[in-house]
């Protein structure tokens, strides 16, 4: 309870309050997440569900066209399927996504950037060789690759099944070692401070000295570049569904919907592709608006008071 | 008789978010061909903006709100930006504090020094760099012609300000304005630099505004001086007669304060608190809170300048000729 | 400056051989090259014969070190679908690329230095403030959907523009170039902006914030107060100053240029190593997969290193000129 009331009281609320697009952007984002977790239960027809999808109602237009049908209310898309509902079940998909893989680059990241900055020497020569060897290959590319190992050692098929858990792993490995040279450069401005000297003297163990009283003084870099790797997961995954190296089209993700609206753009049904790309763009941008505020606000004044 | 600067009820305004600020409150002040005034005072009283209002240099959010700076009988501020910009760096010139953040780095000595002449001047090339090494000498750069050609980090920092006071009189201006030129510099190589910007306002038959904290330069070089507080003057007159005889209760804290009046072994003497910033200036006089002989009426009125000790005196106290 | 090169090297080295290995573990264990080179009607025994001649029934080591050895000389296998060297692929399809980035780079410039000069100089103005919100928005929108909307707009829509593929193209000694025909050149337009609208809404804040800082320079008031010129302070005295990070920025960013490229290709069906890299993917070309992979990774290690070199040795020439400080430290 202390720990709420000072986090109420803190100057960190009081400068979100104050801050309209902090606000806005964080309300929209949460708006968007809580109706996309809410899609089974909010969205007219699943997307999962084949008896529902009919492909001869394939390619109709939004409600309030001309030959539009009140029963979708956003039209559908090429396999039939309800566009608002479709777009739900993306945009939960692509939450998922993002923050489990953004999740998995942290813990992998933040345990080697803790062992490599803690412990030196050959370890953190060669972590860090692998960190860097990785880091000179863009990370879409590498996330492209992945994916395409994956999608051959396994097999079309079965990645297609696995596809979620594969693509939190795909983007988790491509950008990992951001978050361990972040945190390792933390480790190394932290490891000689007197506190950590403090906690050798009394005789602390390793491990403690490095989860208990390091590791959380490295936690507000991790936290400020995290907002932009969410963001940057989320564009990931729908670059790679787009290509078709992501979520399978029978799983609907924002990105295999604007690949499968682009086919479909020359015929007219603009539709498809606007509507996810539009929903993409804006909850891409609100995480990045929120995290710019988070970085502005988290950066000189914490560390000055 | 025309002064060369006359500068009269000045009030120069900040625009800011929460309300405007009053910078500088009505100043004045005139300069005379080959005189050297000295503008003194703490770091925020006003002194730089000052200099600065009168090439209408100020930066934004500021602005000349009320007075006029007149140049030879030219009304400066209502010159329009063309006009302004013809008399900078030509009839006045400014010289800032720090020379290495004055020239910029990536530019040679040489085209920073010609370009001044060519935007004033209708020469050629030659004749440019010809005038550049003429001016060089006369700050007494040695071997001014590889110097021309050299960038401004492979110079100390006593020859970048020379370099600095040679661009200043590269137009041979009727002013110069200098903005601490002495306080970035070591203590040896500043006398270095007073003595020069006095021998050449002899030599070159210009005016100086001297604008300094520092009261030990203000002794050496200048004839004149207005001390600045709180936006406003609160006293004027002959140096000598300011340094030996300080009238205004701020300025004896001043001269007060210098080392070497005191005797070995006692404190030196400091005026206590600390000037008020430009949004909390107290009722009437801004001094009266730091000051010890203040009364009554130093808290209500806001003293104006009087003269004290006959015309060219001037103080801003109440308590003054008392 | 030789050290890094070695480095470089050695990590290229390391990477190609993990890649190698671990695309010929795959490409060992999946598929049968011999089912697909010949025909079904060809007997199991027959096939067996023609495996061991191949060399496929041979421990799996020493596939792996003859694959290598024919890596090095050039050889990376045969790509089941073309039915051609992997090399030979690759290297036709490369033009394509490579002219795509240098005219998406030449957008760039192009673009940013002025639009982020006047957001600077000008920074109410309400063009000004629209780039600013513009890049804001635009660094959420992913690459293929710029394209896609542009190719509506533009293609379908307008009809101005073509949407597909390179247009005509003139062979110069081997080299398919797009950039000596009129219909090549338009067919560059819309690639090359999607591409583009990548960058530019970073670029257009840096050289904005960049220029910003230097006009609150001492030494730009100092130029003021010269009475020089409006144009000559802006353009020479401020301009120059930001140069430099700039082009740092640009040299590390080229990267990410190539790999979002893979994108834009696909959505143009540009006939590039990207769009070969991805057809390759869903028809299951390994050997054509792994030669892709090894030669993208080592190309790109040993182009960005060289590259990496040679801009970092512009930089400093550049540099040298623009800030001179490193030029005298170097001949001291």
């Amino acid at each position: 309870m202390k720990t709420w009331q000072r986090f109420i009281d803190s100057y960190f609320l009081y400068s979100f309050k104050r801050d309209p697009v902090a606000v806005t952007s964080f309300s929209i984002f949460v708006f968007l997440v809580v109706i996309s977790f809410m899609a089974p239960v909010i969205a007219p027809y699943s997307p999962y569900d084949t008896s529902t999808i009919d492909i001869m109602d394939s390619e109709i237009p939004p409600q309030w066209m001309e030959e539009g049908d009140e029963r979708f209310f956003l039209g559908t898309d090429n396999m039939g399927r309800d566009l608002f509902s479709t777009l739900l079940y993306g945009l939960r998909t692509s939450v998922v996504i993002g923050i489990g893989a953004v999740l998995f680059q942290a813990l992998l990241g933040i345990m080697v950037g803790l062992t490599a900055g803690y412990l030196g020497g050959r370890i953190d020569a060669f972590l860090m060789r692998i960190a860097d060897i990785q880091f000179s290959i863009p990370y879409l590319m590498v996330a492209i690759i992945t994916s395409a190992v994956f999608q051959i050692a396994f097999g079309v098929g079965r990645f297609e099944e696995l596809a979620l858990p594969l693509l939190v792993i795909i983007i988790g490995i491509s950008e990992w070692p951001k978050y361990a040279r972040t945190v390792r450069a933390s480790v190394l401005g932290e490891k000689n401070k007197e506190y950590v000297e403090a906690a050798r003297v009394i005789g602390l163990n390793r491990r403690l000295i490095v989860y208990r009283h390091i590791l959380p003084n490295t936690l507000t870099p991790v936290l400020v570049i995290s907002t932009i790797q969410v963001a940057q997961a989320v564009m990931s995954e729908a670059a790679l569904s787009f290509l078709g190296l992501g979520m399978p089209i029978t799983k609907p993700s924002l990105g295999s919907l604007i690949n499968a609206g682009f086919e479909y753009v020359f015929s007219g049904s603009w539709w498809i592709t606007l509507f996810p790309g539009s929903l993409l763009v804006t909850f891409t941008l609100v995480i990045i608006l929120f995290g710019d505020w988070l970085r502005d606000v988290l950066n000189p004044k914490l560390y000055k008071g | 008789m025309g002064h060369l600067l006359e500068v009269k009820d000045l009030e120069v305004t900040f625009a800011l978010r929460f309300g405007d600020l009053t910078a500088i409150d009505g100043i004045s002040f005139t300069l005379d061909k080959k005189e050297k005034l000295g503008l003194v005072g703490e770091s925020g009283a006003g002194k730089s903006v000052t200099g600065f209002s009168i090439i209408n240099l100020i930066s934004k959010p500021g602005y000349i709100s009320g007075g006029s700076v007149m140049l030879d009988g030219v009304k400066l501020n209502d010159l329009a930006d063309d006009e302004m910009r013809k008399i900078r760096g030509d009839k006045i010139s400014m010289i800032f504090q720090d020379p290495m953040m004055t020239l910029n780095p990536v530019l040679t000595i040489c085209t920073q020094m010609t370009e001044t002449v060519h935007a004033h001047r209708n020469v050629t090339k030659s004749e440019a760099i010809d005038i550049a090494l003429d001016k060089l000498k006369k700050v007494y750069i040695p071997s001014p012609e590889k110097r021309l050609f050299q960038y401004p980090h492979e110079c100390s920092g006593g020859m970048r300000q020379r370099i600095v006071v040679a661009i200043a009189l590269l137009t041979n201006p009727a002013l110069i304005i200098a903005d601490e030129p002495t306080t970035a510099l070591d203590v040896t190589i500043q006398a270095g630099i007073t003595d020069l910007l006095s021998e050449l306002c002899e030599t070159e038959d210009m005016g100086l505004i001297l604008i300094t904290h520092d009261l030990a330069v203000i002794s050496q070089v200048t004839e004149k001086i207005a001390v600045m507080y709180a936006g406003k003057i609160i006293e004027t007159g002959r140096t000598e007669d300011i340094i030996k005889n300080p009238r205004h209760p701020y300025t004896k804290g001043l001269i007060g304060s210098l080392p070497g009046g005191q005797q070995m072994g006692k404190r030196l003497t400091q005026i206590k608190g600390m000037m008020p910033t430009l949004t909390d200036i107290p009722e009437g006089c801004a001094f009266h809170p730091r000051c010890d002989i203040g009364e009554q009426i130093c808290r209500e009125t806001t003293p104006l300048l009087k003269s004290v000790d006959g015309e060219k005196r001037l103080v801003a106290c109440h308590m003054a000729g008392v | 400056m030789f050290a890094f090169i070695i480095r470089r090297i050695i990590q290229a080295i390391i990477v190609m051989l993990v890649i190698g290995f671990i695309g010929f573990s795959i490409q060992h264990n999946i598929g049968d090259p011999v089912r697909d080179m010949v025909g079904e009607r060809v007997s199991e025994a027959e096939r067996d014969a023609l495996r061991d001649k191949l060399g496929l029934n041979d421990p799996f080591l020493t596939q792996y070190f003859r694959f290598v050895k024919n890596a090095c000389h050039g050889d990376l296998g045969i790509s089941y679908f073309h039915n051609k060297p992997t090399m030979e692929v690759i290297l036709r399809k490369a033009p394509a690329t490579l002219e795509l980035v240098f005219v998406t780079s030449i957008i760039i410039l192009l673009i940013t230095f002025p639009v982020g000069i006047y957001s600077a100089l000008y920074p109410t103005s309400w063009f000004s403030r629209f780039t600013m919100g513009a890049s804001t928005i635009g660094v959420a929108v992913p690459v293929f959907l710029t394209a896609i909307v542009l190719i509506y707009i533009f293609g379908v829509e307008l009809q101005w523009l073509p949407a597909f593929g390179r247009g005509d193209t003139v062979n110069v000694w081997g080299w398919e170039t797009g950039l000596l025909t009129w219909d090549g050149l338009i067919h560059l337009i819309l690639p090359s902006f999607s591409l583009a609208s990548i960058m530019l809404p970073l670029y257009i804040r840096l050289i904005r914030s960049e220029m910003m800082e230097v006009l609150e320079t001492e030494y730009i008031k100092f130029a003021w107060a010269k009475g020089l010129n409006r144009y000559r302070v802006w353009l020479l005295h401020a301009f120059k100053n930001t140069l430099l990070p700039v082009v740092t920025v640009f040299g590390v960013e080229i990267g990410i240029l190539f790999a979002f490229t893979l994108l834009t290709e696909t959505v143009f069906q540009w006939q590039g190593m990207g769009f070969m890299f991805l057809e390759a993917v869903e028809r299951a070309d390994t050997p054509l997969i792994v030669a892709y992979l090894v030669i993208m990774i080592v190309a790109y290690l040993v182009i960005i290193g060289v590259m990496f070199v040679v801009i970092n040795t512009i930089v400093d020439v550049i540099y040298g000129f623009v800030n001179p400080m490193v030029r005298i430290a170097g001949t001291k």
